[in-house]
């Protein structure tokens, strides 16, 4: 198991220091966010507003007007939920260069349970023009794709799971904002998959394996821009696509895909994502199964989209 | 420019505000008019800004967090020199430099967009912030209304603005008294305002809105104010200026009709 996601995100917080434009705001969630972590080595530029999520927003914008480049972070339930109007009116829709990372995004928070747990982030933030959205599927990403989300130009939405997951990038991977990749090849049908979700399609590749089933695995990290054409040439490739994330199956990644598929390549598609409910209290794992996130659902997905396409 | 300058400047922008809401036949002439006085102070006295470079990075900033009375502010913008006087004949028309709510990105001279209530303060903290963390000089003002009061978020930012001790952050009120449902006091007490922003650790003043003097000296008084925040609690009159739109509440919004019209560029224009 590689580090926790929020552990590299403190990490890399602490790596950017010496830039005097990086101010990092907290409301008071930083001992689980790990942005306490920037603190601990430079006190000066970290600003806790206390538990004030719309404040923290809306005290970044002015500092981004500025001059700065704020990183703002909370629980992503709260940072979407609390301060969505202060993002959509003061950081998106004036397209200020204002970075929201999420944490504790999706199910996997486990034991805090629903009121905690983000299931419809990735949508609500998607439907915000100027705003880039962003997920990341391990500790090597979540530290390179803070650091280009940090040097690009314009308001970003970050989501970063609390736990970790088996790192399948290395220290040496490079992240593009809008660019997925092919993390295994494969001719049957096609998972496009984001967050924590991807190490589990990379399982279920090899659960198909079994049966002869060749599985391509993409990784999707960048929800918004995504990347058409890899979609597209997925789709012309295997013919059926399942998309899998750790969010409501409306309005996010899955949502992404086939609204790029139903202009160009209509394929059989499939879900795999939270059936339009609220989390629960519980460890991980058992979420992850009780919700139907697993590499086995996955799998399913595929045979019944293989299916679909063969029928047609 | 002393206060007789001042004043004619006040005029100015009140007569074009309602020249502009008259010709496009839509906006928020009561809440533009109470606080033309502070524009006028703030924009030709007060402000240490660059007509001919808006986006220098020393400048002051200003917040006109209660966005709908953005059509004074845009008054003043052209009479400082922003933008031709003209331009405010399209007031909230399609492809207009002036919005129906601030927009900084289309208004020349305009530092912050607003229009959702009870953001401004936040941001003016985050500029204040700013300030101190590249020691810097410039100061922040922020102009609120006080039916904005009512919104949460202002009161978190107070204590944000307490906690951090910036003393280069200068609130105003624009204690009108009046808001859309009815008198501010009935729709929810927000008074007393001094006493709760003192409270949140404000060094706080109260006077007279619409009297220049008072606004002159207000505003030097607060900037030798050390490690604290200050408010100006300014009361004015909503609709000042306009004898029929003084005080009334229909007048948050609303276009006068030819006869008002008439009666209100008199008004203005006789106080020559």
């Amino acid at each position: 198991m590689g580090i926790a996601m929020r552990e590299t995100f403190g990490r890399t917080l602490q790596l950017m220091k010496d830039d005097p434009r990086l101010v990092v705001l907290d409301a008071d969630l930083g001992s689980a966010t790990k942005s306490l972590m920037f603190k601990s080595v430079c006190p000066q530029r970290y600003i806790d507003v206390g538990i004030a999520e719309q404040d923290m927003v809306g005290t970044a914008a002015g500092l981004s007007v500025c001059g700065m480049i704020p990183i703002v972070s909370t629980f992503s339930v709260f940072l979407v939920g609390r301060a969505l109007d202060q993002i959509r009116n003061t950081i998106a829709y004036p397209n200020l260069n204002v970075k929201l990372a999420g944490t504790h995004a999706g199910v996997s928070v486990g034991y805090d349970g629903a009121s905690h747990e983000a299931v419809a982030d990735l949508a609500i933030m998607r439907a915000l023009p100027n705003m880039t959205v962003l997920c990341s599927s391990d500790a090597p990403e979540t530290a390179a794709m803070l650091k280009t989300a940090y040097n690009y130009q314009g308001p970003v939405y970050m989501r970063i799971s609390r736990i970790g997951v088996n790192d399948y990038h290395d220290e040496n991977y490079k992240f593009k904002i809008g660019q997925g990749e092919i993390i295994c090849p494969g001719t049957d049908c096609s998972v496009i998959a984001t967050g924590i979700m991807v190490p589990e399609a990379i399982t279920a590749a090899k659960l198909l394996k079994k049966s002869n089933i060749s599985l391509c695995v993409i990784n999707m990290p960048s929800i918004k821009p995504i990347d058409r054409n890899l979609i597209i040439r997925a789709a012309k490739v295997t013919g059926a696509i399942v998309t899998a994330e750790e969010h409501n199956i409306i309005g996010g990644l899955g949502s992404a895909v086939s609204e790029v598929l139903s202009t160009t390549v209509p394929v059989p598609m499939q879900f795999v994502g939270i059936k339009d409910c609220y989390g629960t209290s519980g460890d991980y794992n058992v979420l992850l199964q009780a919700y139907h996130l697993k590499a086995t659902d996955i799998a399913a997905a595929v045979k019944k989209a293989i299916t679909m396409k063969n029928n047609m | 420019m002393d206060i007789t300058d001042l004043t004619e400047v006040s005029r100015r922008i009140r007569l074009d505000t309602i020249k502009a809401i008259y010709h496009v036949k839509t906006g928020h002439p009561g809440g533009a008019l109470s606080i033309a006085d502070i524009l006028a102070v703030l924009y030709f006295n007060e402000l240490n800004i660059d007509v001919q470079n808006p986006a220098w990075p020393d400048r002051d900033r200003f917040i006109l967090s209660k966005g709908h009375g953005c059509t004074s502010l845009y008054a003043a913008l052209a009479e400082k020199g922003f933008f031709q006087k003209e331009k405010l004949l399209t007031l909230r028309q399609y492809g207009s430099i002036l919005q129906g709510h601030p927009d900084m990105k289309s208004t020349p001279g305009l530092d912050m967009s607003s229009g959702s209530l009870g953001q401004g303060l936040s941001i003016g903290n985050g500029m204040a912030l700013a300030a101190k963390l590249q020691n810097k000089s410039y100061r922040v003002y922020v102009l609120l209304g006080d039916g904005e009061l009512e919104e949460g978020q202002i009161w978190e930012a107070a204590m944000t603005a307490s906690k951090y001790h910036l003393d280069n952050l200068i609130a105003i009120i624009d204690a009108n008294g009046l808001q859309i449902n009815g008198p501010t006091d009935e729709v929810m007490q927000v008074e007393p305002i001094d006493k709760k922003f003192s409270a949140f650790g404000w060094n706080t003043i109260v006077i007279d809105g619409n009297a220049i003097p008072q606004i002159l000296t207000a505003l030097k008084k607060v900037k030798r104010v050390k490690n604290k925040p200050s408010v100006i609690i300014a009361k004015t009159i909503k609709g000042k200026g306009i004898s029929y739109m003084e005080n009334n509440i229909k007048w948050h919004s609303g276009v006068p009709n030819p006869q008002e019209y008439k009666t209100a560029l008199q008004e203005l224009e006789g106080e020559l």
